[in-house]
């Protein structure tokens, strides 16, 4: 006996996608609900910072692993768009490949690895070395993206907290790490005030990022698929770490230079080379290193 | 010299085919069917239409072949396909009480209006493994009563009903919008609409845990198993354009009131309370600790005090779900090499101030 499984069920919007995945609409979602997201996303980039609760849909992809971004970069993607995927600041990571593969076969979209070439860019855990442009967007994927869980767990507290502006409770846990360690020892997905009102997750980017956000020419948006949150910082808008005037915001810095552009500004993974431990430094940001790289930058190669 | 590693594109794809070929096994033993797994392991499918939120067995029967019987991962296919689905409308309320029964059991009543019905159940079997069924080939038949069972048995709740004992359920007002958990992300305070579809597609395991630790004493309702009924019951649909409800389809279920003591409190007498708990095809497990919990969760409504993990709705309702708490455990797996440098920065730095401070203090001494 044979059984006849019915097909994925087109959704009921009738723009069909000239080279996308038979049976979905072009990028997945349906008609409605990229509708229902563009929605929340204008409302978050009208209200920077703010967490607008949204209708998140589950996708063919698990949550925690980008569900939130790939819905964001579904509402807002284009045929004509160029996409780049990254995470860990580099395009040929697992999830980056997988993601990348998803609108590729469900939106037939041109794809890229270089950032200048990209209009849409939707990443994990990093931004890109290259300053972005007015004409992109920088699509964030979001774990957790209540700045304030790890020192309130419960929703209902922390929406209060935000809406009364009661930040005391992140600048004393701030200071704390001054008490207890003399620094402030977060080193990523360090909290920032948008435009002077709202504090706000920037994601688990390392804080060497953070200050790439300030004024930044393109349009953040941060996706969170499992907590049903989307996010934006609109070009051009106040991005400010949070600090105390005699402990001011500080990013990493690294005495090694990159070993395989000689890089000495952009963010370094670090790589065991051997059994014993030795150690290498490469950008984090792959195209970034590539790129210099073909200009003829060279560096030392690392350990012989 | 180092090179980046590259070769993400190759892995997936390599890393797929191995996973396919592993699904299937050895291939000298015959390839499952999508029948055999929707008679024979009826139950996995249930569970799978019951969390994945889909009353189709042909479906949860892929999902469940596709998935190689890891039965979180098959309610995650079926939920992602789920999605992709178009709504045409939303179905008139299932009548549980017009049930064809198949089980039906009250812990409450030695008997009582259309009777105990025992059906098929684990219940009272010993559980011996049966080396007779390692060999196969039994067709085992079960007679065939010489009187059916009654249509339409009322609800043991009822019964209650009438004598005053039990709180009131009346039907919330129709015209009111029902929040809809697939389409909104949730609110908290949750009224009990929200809650009960939260924990219908929440997590088996979650909930028998959570219900059990209430028996336990973290926040005891003193439950009695009320009534317990499997059954098929009808799925009523009005058109627009009919403008009267027709009968679209017939689904099996599971549901379960738990009847409480409550003391009473300054405004309300004492009365019995009723915990509800239902599910699609027969899950019955799921479906008893989904009324513990759903009872526990009303503890605010009663004015009791709400000190218990199961009592905490954003607790129980912001965790019950197995496809976000699976995807969310495991993107631990994804790489965090970014963070980690982050977190080496801090530390080293940390260490130096520690070994300088304890240099001072070595020379001062």
């Amino acid at each position: 006996m044979t059984t006849v499984i019915p097909h994925p069920n087109a959704s009921v919007a009738t723009s069909a996608a000239p080279a996308g995945l038979a049976g979905y609409n072009f990028a997945y979602l349906d008609e409605q609900t990229k509708r229902m997201i563009r929605r929340a996303l204008l409302k978050a980039v009208a209200i920077p910072g703010y967490q607008v609760p949204f209708g998140s849909r589950e996708m063919p992809l698990p949550y925690g692993w980008g569900t939130g971004g790939i819905q964001v970069t579904a509402a807002v993607i284009g045929p004509d768009d160029v996409l780049k995927v990254i995470d860990q600041g580099a395009d040929d990571t697992t999830n980056a490949v997988s993601i990348r593969r998803f609108f590729a076969k469900t939106a037939g979209v041109a794809t890229t690895d270089r950032t200048v070439d990209a209009t849409v860019i939707q990443t994990r855990h990093r931004i890109p070395e290259v300053p972005l442009t007015e004409n992109q967007i920088l699509v964030y994927q979001v774990p957790i993206p209540e700045p304030l869980r790890q020192l309130e767990p419960r929703e209902a507290e922390t929406r209060k907290m935000h809406a009364l502006e009661e930040y005391g409770v992140m600048h004393v846990s701030l200071y704390e790490d001054i008490a207890k360690f003399g620094r402030i020892t977060r080193s990523y997905n360090y909290p920032v005030r948008v435009n002077g009102r709202y504090v706000m997750a920037p994601s688990p980017i390392p804080k060497f990022d953070n200050p790439k956000m300030d004024r930044m020419p393109a349009l953040q948006l941060f996706g969170a698929g499992r907590e049903k949150r989307i996010y934006a910082v609109p070009p051009y808008t106040d991005v400010k770490s949070l600090d105390f005037e005699d402990h001011p915001f500080e990013i990493e810095t690294w005495e090694e230079d990159c070993s395989l552009c000689g890089a000495q500004d952009s963010y370094l993974d670090e790589v065991i080379v051997d059994d014993k431990g030795t150690k290498m430094y490469v950008c984090s940001d792959s195209d970034y290193c590539r790129e210099r790289r073909e200009a003829g930058h060279q560096g030392d190669g690392g350990p012989k | 010299m180092y090179v980046a590693v590259k070769g993400g594109d190759r892995a997936i794809e390599n890393s797929q085919k191995l996973l396919d070929e592993e699904r299937r096994g050895d291939p000298r033993v015959p390839e499952l069917s999508l029948d055999q797994i929707r008679e024979q392991m009826s139950l996995a499918v249930d569970r799978v239409m019951t969390e994945g939120s889909l009353y189709d067995p042909e479906l949860a029967a892929l999902a469940i072949k596709q998935a190689r019987g890891d039965l979180v991962e098959a309610i995650f296919l079926l939920r992602a396909y789920r999605t992709t689905l178009p709504r045409f409308g939303v179905g008139e309320p299932i009548d549980t009480a017009k049930m064809a029964v198949r089980r039906r059991i009250s812990a409450t009543y030695k008997d009582l209006p259309g009777g105990q019905l025992l059906g098929a159940s684990f219940d009272y079997t010993h559980r011996l493994l049966d080396f007779a069924l390692a060999a196969g080939d039994e067709r085992p038949v079960a007679e065939i009563a010489p009187e059916g069972v009654e249509s339409g048995m009322q609800h043991v709740a009822d019964i209650l009903d009438h004598e005053g004992l039990i709180e009131r359920e009346d039907p919330d007002d129709e015209n009111q919008p029902v929040f809809d958990l697939t389409r909104e992300s949730p609110r908290y305070p949750a009224d009990r609409a929200a809650r009960l579809q939260n924990l219908a597609r929440g997590d088996e395991g979650w909930l028998l845990a959570l219900g059990y630790s209430t028996q336990r004493g973290y926040g005891n309702n003193h439950p009695f198993a009320g009534e317990i009924r499997v059954g098929e019951v009808a799925v009523e649909f009005a058109p627009e354009e009919l403008g009267f409800p027709i009968e679209i389809g017939e689904i099996t279920v599971t549901e379960c009131e738990m009847v409480n003591q409550f003391k009473g409190s300054a405004q309300v007498p004492p009365q019995f309370t009723r915990g509800y708990g239902l599910t699609f095809g027969h899950c019955e497990r799921k479906a008893m600790g989904m009324a513990l919990v759903d009872r526990a969760l009303r503890a605010r409504d009663f004015g009791e005090a709400t000190e218990a993990p199961a009592q905490d709705e954003e607790f129980v309702m912001a965790h019950s779900d197995n496809v976000e708490a699976s995807g969310f455990v495991q993107h631990l797996k994804l790489p965090h090499y970014v963070d980690f440098q982050a977190e080496l920065v801090t530390v080293r730095a940390l260490r130096r101030k520690a070994e300088a401070a304890r240099a001072i203090a070595d020379a001062a001494e």
